[in-house]
């Protein structure tokens, strides 16, 4: 058995991987057609092209109690979902300059340095840097 | 103020509050990141940061959650497969991320990634030929 997908509720697919491929960076690796409009939309990060694949799942759409999830999870600040950078600082930078924002700045956490961004469709992402 | 952060602080002045042993353990990382392509041993890196091994094993397992060794282990995997993907040899790519035998560095290779060094470098090397000939399969 492998690890190979990460799923991310998104309320507009479109909409998020423009977000994701143009602001984070990522590249879109499959994209197939399903019923209805909706899409099996996985990216993958630049650095690891053969890593796990990120999937932009519209569930919030179809089943309320992923809506209800997502929202609770937003109003918190939780982020349900995190990636790993070289440098939080500088992508924090790099990021506030293309107006994403942040509701928690980069902040030190014992070994690791964290900061809590919103990705416009419905998640607040964590990225973190280990120290 | 979000629930999250608030939380986060409340959980750090409990878990992290011990700033000594954080920037020990800190240390001790960085100065792996740095040293991976040597002979580190705990007792190298005990003298480093003062501590004795055993203080230092435990800290470290507590902090970063798996031990100096697993941590190395790790580290030169990871540059090995960069080393590889670069076109380096097998055995050039052992002996440059501090492994002392091309047996153990070709299993524990295998172990960590599923499959032989030079499987390994095949296929990235054929991905890269592939690559260069039709661009690379970037979509926006």
């Amino acid at each position: 058995m492998k690890i190979t997908l990460i799923s991310i509720p998104v309320r507009d697919q479109e909409k998020a991987l423009k977000f994701y491929t143009e602001k984070l960076s990522f590249i879109k690796k499959k994209d197939v057609p399903l019923e209805g409009g909706n899409r099996w939309l996985t990216l993958v990060s630049k650095e690891a092209q053969d890593g796990p694949e990120l999937l932009l799942e519209p569930a919030p759409n179809h089943f309320e109690p992923s809506k209800v999830f997502q929202d609770a999870l937003m109003d918190a600040g939780i982020p349900y979902t995190q990636f790993d950078v070289q440098n939080v600082d500088a992508e924090y930078e790099r990021l506030t300059k293309f107006g994403v924002e942040f509701s928690m700045k980069p902040t030190e956490m014992g070994t690791v340095k964290v900061a809590v961004f919103n990705d416009t469709c419905g998640n607040n992402i964590q990225l973190v840097e280990e120290l | 103020m979000t629930f999250y952060e608030k939380e986060l602080y409340r959980i750090r002045s409990i878990v992290y509050s011990n700033e000594g042993q954080i920037n020990t353990v800190i240390g001790i990382r960085n100065y792996i990141e740095n040293n991976y392509d040597v002979n580190l041993n705990l007792d190298l890196l005990s003298q480093i940061q003062f501590v004795s091994k055993y203080h230092l094993l435990r800290l470290f397992k507590k902090y970063y959650g798996q031990t100096p060794r697993q941590y190395l282990i790790n580290k030169r995997i990871e540059k090995s497969k960069e080393h590889l993907k670069n076109g380096m040899s097998v055995t050039e790519t052992c002996f440059a991320v501090g492994f002392e035998s091309l047996g153990s560095f070709s299993t524990l290779f295998k172990t960590k990634t599923g499959k032989s060094p030079t499987k390994f470098q095949k296929e990235q090397l054929s991905r890269s030929i592939i690559d260069s000939k039709f661009g690379t399969l970037e979509y926006k």
